[in-house]
């Protein structure tokens, strides 16, 4: 049988928070990044391949949670492809229905969700360890953090890449897009400037800390 | 070098049957989610797979408001969509009299990023291309993907001539895509400039097309013609 870690978390705000910020699938983590940089040139499609994402998470992690104990540990990872894979198709059946369009933009990458490192991790290393109600809120934290991080890039690519939000004029006819954001290079140039804003957020969030820190210590 | 090696602890050992239940348990379960999403989504995909047909028919055959599925080839013309019958699917767009106002057809060829799809209508009355919808593309945006929405481009289309030659068996002007701002003949496509590779796959994918498809419409026109 898999096993259980003895510590069973609480549901707080943290357990929640956590995906979003301290471990950013995207900005901190670096997971799942060719849906990051191969759907992101528009903001419907990195809302879309976000909220599949966050629904694949939320449905495979409640799911693993809920067979923990009855799955054996030598075929857990077949176990938690085969879950995935289920959430994934029905993902797919469903954005179909909903819009054709959107299906089209959206490719390959819908089906390549089964393959995204930050829902087998989660299934992995928190899902198989936990009660359910801490499973759900950590994949919701996960995949708001995830569809956030699509969003960032999506809207800077859309907006510098084509004048446009939401495929709503922004800038006056006179802007000249810079079509390079909205083609694959743009997508490396956004994410490094997100993530170089992460950082320097992270830090100087961290600042004021270690400096309080080292007055203690001096006074001392 | 005395002292009995330290031993791991002994782990329970999983039945090979106890495997194989959550296994088939999971798949069994699986299969069943999938199979309920299936048959609930079916009909509303069907639906708006006919809507995105439609439409893009509508838009290539003005004046059109309903269609009939063909099968068409070297064979004939046969009722109904490509199965068994040989040939390529064909749509029959008519007007609120049910007059038969164009036949569409899908095309293909290789762009610039992969293969470019399109739907285009032609008119067995006038001979000749009567508008385009891409279907499919992965063109460079900004670049390539003009050839779905530039106004000038697809002006080309409202009238391209699309004439038959006299031994019924091909066209009589090649279809060509020209450098921008070079047209000078009506079977000829005014290139976008800074895309002249997908303009030029859209001239080839027609060209090839209508080289075949141009002489069996008029061959089997009657066919079209009578509305069941």
């Amino acid at each position: 049988m898999a096993t259980l870690p003895n510590r069973q978390e609480q549901v707080t705000l943290d357990t929640f928070l956590r995906g979003i910020w301290e471990e950013n699938p995207v900005f901190v983590m670096l997971l799942g990044m060719c849906p990051v940089l191969a759907v992101t040139n528009s903001t419907i499609n990195a809302i879309a391949m976000g909220l599949a994402t966050l629904f694949v998470l939320v449905a495979s992690g409640a799911l693993v949670s809920l067979l923990r104990k009855l799955i054996p540990k030598q075929v857990r990872i077949a176990t938690y492809i085969i879950i995935i894979a289920t959430f994934v198709t029905m993902v797919d059946y469903v954005i179909q229905a909903i819009s054709l369009d959107l299906y089209n933009a959206l490719g390959a990458f819908i089906q390549l969700i089964v393959v995204n490192c930050v829902i087998l991790g989660r299934a992995e290393a928190y899902a198989s360890k936990q009660r359910v109600g801490p499973a759900v809120v950590n994949a919701l934290g996960m995949g708001t953090g995830f569809t956030i991080a699509l969003l960032c890039l999506g809207t800077v690519r859309e907006l510098l890449g084509n004048g446009t939000i939401l495929g709503i004029q922004v800038f006056s006819s006179n802007f000249e897009p810079w079509v390079v954001m909205v083609l694959p290079p743009g997508g490396f140039f956004v994410l490094g400037a997100w993530l170089l804003l992460f950082e320097w957020l992270k830090q100087r969030k961290a600042e004021p800390a270690g400096a309080a820190e080292g007055a203690t210590v001096h006074e001392s | 070098m005395a002292g009995a090696q330290p031993q791991a602890p002994s782990q329970p050992r999983t039945p090979g049957g106890a495997m194989l239940r959550t296994l088939g348990g999971i798949a069994m379960l699986s299969g069943l989610l999938v199979v309920l999403v299936y048959h609930w989504t079916r009909p509303i995909i069907a639906e708006n797979k006919r809507i995105a047909i439609e439409k893009a028919i509508f838009q290539v055959v003005p004046g059109a408001v309903t269609r009939k599925n063909f099968v068409l080839g070297p064979e004939g013309l046969f009722p109904g969509d490509a199965g068994k019958a040989k040939g390529d699917q064909v749509y029959a767009a008519y007007d609120r009299d049910g007059r038969l106002k164009g036949v569409a057809l899908e095309a293909a060829a290789t762009g610039y990023q992969d293969v470019i799809r399109i739907l285009y209508g032609y008119d067995p009355g006038c001979q000749c291309v009567t508008g385009i919808r891409v279907l499919k593309m992965a063109e460079t945006p900004g670049l390539g993907d003009k050839i779905a929405r530039d106004p000038d481009f697809l002006a080309n289309f409202e009238a391209l001539d699309g004439r038959v030659n006299a031994a019924g068996d091909g066209l009589e002007h090649a279809i060509v895509t020209v450098k921008h701002g070079t047209k000078s003949q009506p079977w000829q496509i005014d290139a976008i400039s800074g895309a002249t590779i997908s303009s030029k796959a859209v001239g080839r994918m027609i060209d090839a097309s209508g080289q075949r498809m141009f002489p069996l419409i008029l061959r089997y026109r009657d066919g079209f013609e009578r509305r069941d």
